[in-house]
């Protein structure tokens, strides 16, 4: 056929830019996970907390008082228990504050945990800021250890009137054996 | 599949024809060989996947625990619809991109042939590996077609076949799609403008790059899978700072334009068989090709509204929510210009044009209900009840499975060299239709209702419309044996087909002879 090769060239250089398409589409699912995160932190949701701030000096709003509750959960059957000291505080915002948390390791292993923030209405997770937390490094426990974790956090004074009350929460999970 | 192919082997029997023997389906370039091969292994796997459809009706025929564990019952929800969805109905239509796409545009076959043979032989390999996960301790996968984490992370041995099986799936699908691409964009006999195209050529033309588009992000999603299981990534995995959540999205960017992956090929040959059988030109061509663009742009900025009830910010849902209910625009256009394409139309009712009807009003039924969980309030009602259930099986079975049905009547006489029969035919119609229907529509009670899916078990108040939705999918599934009949006996004989085979076809592949013979449009036809 005349031109056959004309063509078989413009299939090759089709094939090839389809090819690259596709390739490139596999990385922007990779890139998706970025955007996700960068998403979340712009409209505030998911729930996550941010890392370690400085304690920032605050004009506390002491005319204002919201109750933070605190839940822990364990993840699975990892064997722990874990619970906070007290469920419930009258926070002032601006205020920092320290909470406390139990756990008690329930096996005769030695164990290493993690435990994963979450805050819930979602929307005032960026107004929790923490100064310290146990959540930042994993936890490592003896055999049948038993020890009390804190974190200390305050409430950001921008946080919406409308909130009078949020809850944080940790859920504790087995962290993998490292492999070597 | 060796007992079809010999059925085949006589059907080819002139000069310059096919080598013989099996050699010749293992390593064929041949467009029409390998689009036979498509849809012989999607005719199988139609039965396989409607087996493990037939184990969930039976469990569910009465409340209670009869015939399978739960556990099984789960990897038959979830193997049914992996088989169904990248066994059957994707490789379906890929068989009808093949057969029919070089004919239509007037190209002596695909542009990548070798490439062809290829994306095809990487199917049975890949259905073997994913099926052969029910037989491995621990059985297979059973966290739903989904494969949310971290439920999938936590199944059996068979977690790395399933992936890698996806895996082969989407690097098939994908090669497929360049090579239809490169066929349509390169291929055309002169005077075969784009705007002159069948559209089925168009249809299949806008999901190959969807496909292109949305089957690597699926592959990427779920290589995070297989990276957060074995080799300490943290993708999905809370504990190590990740989000469940994340992989909901991924799969859902995948997981909306593979919708229309399935259903657009299938509005293709709708309106390939509409024409025919009202015997007047396509209403609207233009709209048409444009309609199914739009369908197309959209599909990649909707899939959130498979995700309102996860938790997003209110102008998520509101986006996500119009976003979607604006596809019934291009959907609208399409379904009126058929009807148009009707109205006034000689009508006729064989067999293809039956199934096109049948499907005009079915898939309707499907849109509407679509429409109404686009509505995020009320969605957060029909999340993951029946409801939905009955909603994605009314687009897909008798939406997308009726039209490739349809097609298959249609252009059976071309492939074969003969006419089916069309009292069978008829038949085969009527009782899927009748059956299709008893088998989903109660499904949508069920739902309203609070039944839940993917659960074995139900409580009693819904067991009567359980009991007739299983009664409709033994008796849908046994009518599609009537098909496998029908194609048998059309392969084996039956009244001479002419050239044109139908009163007033449209296009070029009913300018070739009938069969088809094995080489077509050596020599490029004029197009006018």
């Amino acid at each position: 056929m005349a031109g056959g090769d004309d063509i078989r060239r413009s299939n090759r250089r089709l094939t090839l830019r389809l090819a690259a398409a596709a390739v490139a589409m596999f990385g922007f699912g990779y890139l998706l996970v970025p955007f996700y995160y960068l998403m979340c932190e712009v409209i505030g949701i998911g729930g996550r907390t941010a890392d370690a701030v400085a304690a920032a000096p605050l004009r506390v709003d002491a005319g204002r008082t919201v109750t933070v509750e605190l839940t822990g959960s364990v993840n699975q059957d990892a064997p722990w228990e874990f619970h906070p000291k007290d469920v419930k505080l009258q926070v002032q915002p601006g205020r920092l504050y320290t909470a406390t948390f139990v756990a008690r390791n329930l096996s005769d292993q030695p164990l290493t945990g993690q435990a994963i923030p979450s805050v819930a209405p979602g929307t005032s997770a960026r107004y929790l800021k923490k100064t310290d937390c146990f959540c930042f490094r994993s936890q490592a426990f003896a055999p049948a250890e038993t020890r009390e974790l804190t974190v200390q956090f305050y409430l950001d004074p921008a946080l919406p009137r409308h909130v009078d009350r949020l809850t944080l929460s940790y859920t504790l999970f087995l962290q993998p054996a490292v492999q070597g | 599949m060796s007992a079809t192919t010999h059925a085949h082997d006589h059907s080819h029997d002139h000069d310059h024809g096919p080598p013989k023997g099996l050699m010749r389906w293992v390593t064929t370039t041949n467009h029409k060989d390998i689009g036979t091969l498509y849809l012989l292994f999607a005719l199988v796997m139609l039965f396989v996947g409607g087996g493990m459809a037939l184990v969930i009706r039976a469990e569910l025929f009465e409340p209670g625990i009869q015939f399978v564990n739960p556990d099984f019952f789960n990897q038959m929800t979830t193997i049914h619809a992996l088989i169904m969805v990248f066994g059957m109905i994707m490789p379906a239509f890929a068989g009808f991109a093949n057969w029919m796409i070089p004919m239509m545009i007037g190209s002596p076959d695909m542009a990548l042939p070798r490439l062809n043979n290829w994306s095809f032989w990487l199917l049975p390999f890949a259905g073997t590996m994913l099926l052969a996960t029910i037989f491995m301790p621990g059985g297979g996968p059973a966290a739903g077609w989904t494969l949310y984490p971290p439920l999938s992370l936590q199944g059996g041995n068979s977690f790395p076949f399933t992936i890698f099986s996806i895996h082969l799936l989407g690097v098939s699908s994908i090669m497929a799609s360049i090579n239809i691409i490169v066929t349509i964009m390169n291929m055309r006999a002169p005077g075969m403008t784009l705007m002159k195209m069948p559209l089925f050529v168009w249809t299949w033309l806008i999901t190959a790059y969807l496909l292109i588009g949305a089957m690597p992000v699926l592959a990427g999603g779920v290589t995070m899978l297989l990276t957060d299981q074995f080799f300490g990534t943290s993708f999905f995995l809370a504990a190590g700072g990740g989000d469940p959540v994340l992989f909901q999205h991924i799969f859902w960017f995948f997981g909306h334009p593979e919708v229309y992956i399935i259903i657009l090929p299938a509005f293709g040959i709708i309106s390939q068989i509409i024409p025919t059988f009202s015997r007047k030109p396509l209403f609207g061509y233009d709209s048409m090709v444009y309609a199914t663009a739009s369908i197309g742009f959209l599909s990649y900025i909707v899939w959130a509204h498979h995700m309102f009830t996860v938790g997003m910010p209110l102008a998520g849902e509101m986006f996500f929510m119009l976003s979607t209910m604006l596809i019934a625009i291009p959907t609208g256009v399409k379904i009126f210009n058929w009807l148009s394409t009707m109205w006034q139309g000689s009508l006729t009712f064989e067999t293809p044009m039956l199934f096109a009807v049948g499907f005009l009003f079915m898939f309707s039924i499907g849109g509407f209900t679509g429409l109404m969980m686009a509505v995020a309030p009320v969605d957060f009602q029909y999340h993951d009840t029946y409801f939905i259930v009955a909603h994605f099986h009314y687009v897909l079975v008798p939406g997308a499975l009726f039209a490739a049905l349809g097609g298959a009547y249609y252009w059976l006489p071309k492939w074969t060299g003969h006419m089916y029969d069309e009292t069978l035919g008829k038949w085969h119609f009527w009782l899927s239709t009748i059956f299709v229907n008893l088998l989903f529509f109660p499904q949508h009670f069920l739902g309203l209702a609070g039944m839940p899916r993917r659960i074995p078990d139900y409580a009693t108040q819904f067991a009567d419309w359980n009991m007739w939705s299983s009664i409709g999918g033994f008796g849908f599934g046994l009518s599609q044996l009537l098909f496998v009949w029908v194609v048998i006996k059309c392969a084996r004989g039956g009244a001479r087909a002419t050239d044109k085979v139908w009163d007033q076809p449209n296009g070029l592949e009913w300018t070739v002879p009938s069969p088809a013979p094995y080489h077509t449009f050596e020599r490029a036809p004029e197009v006018r």
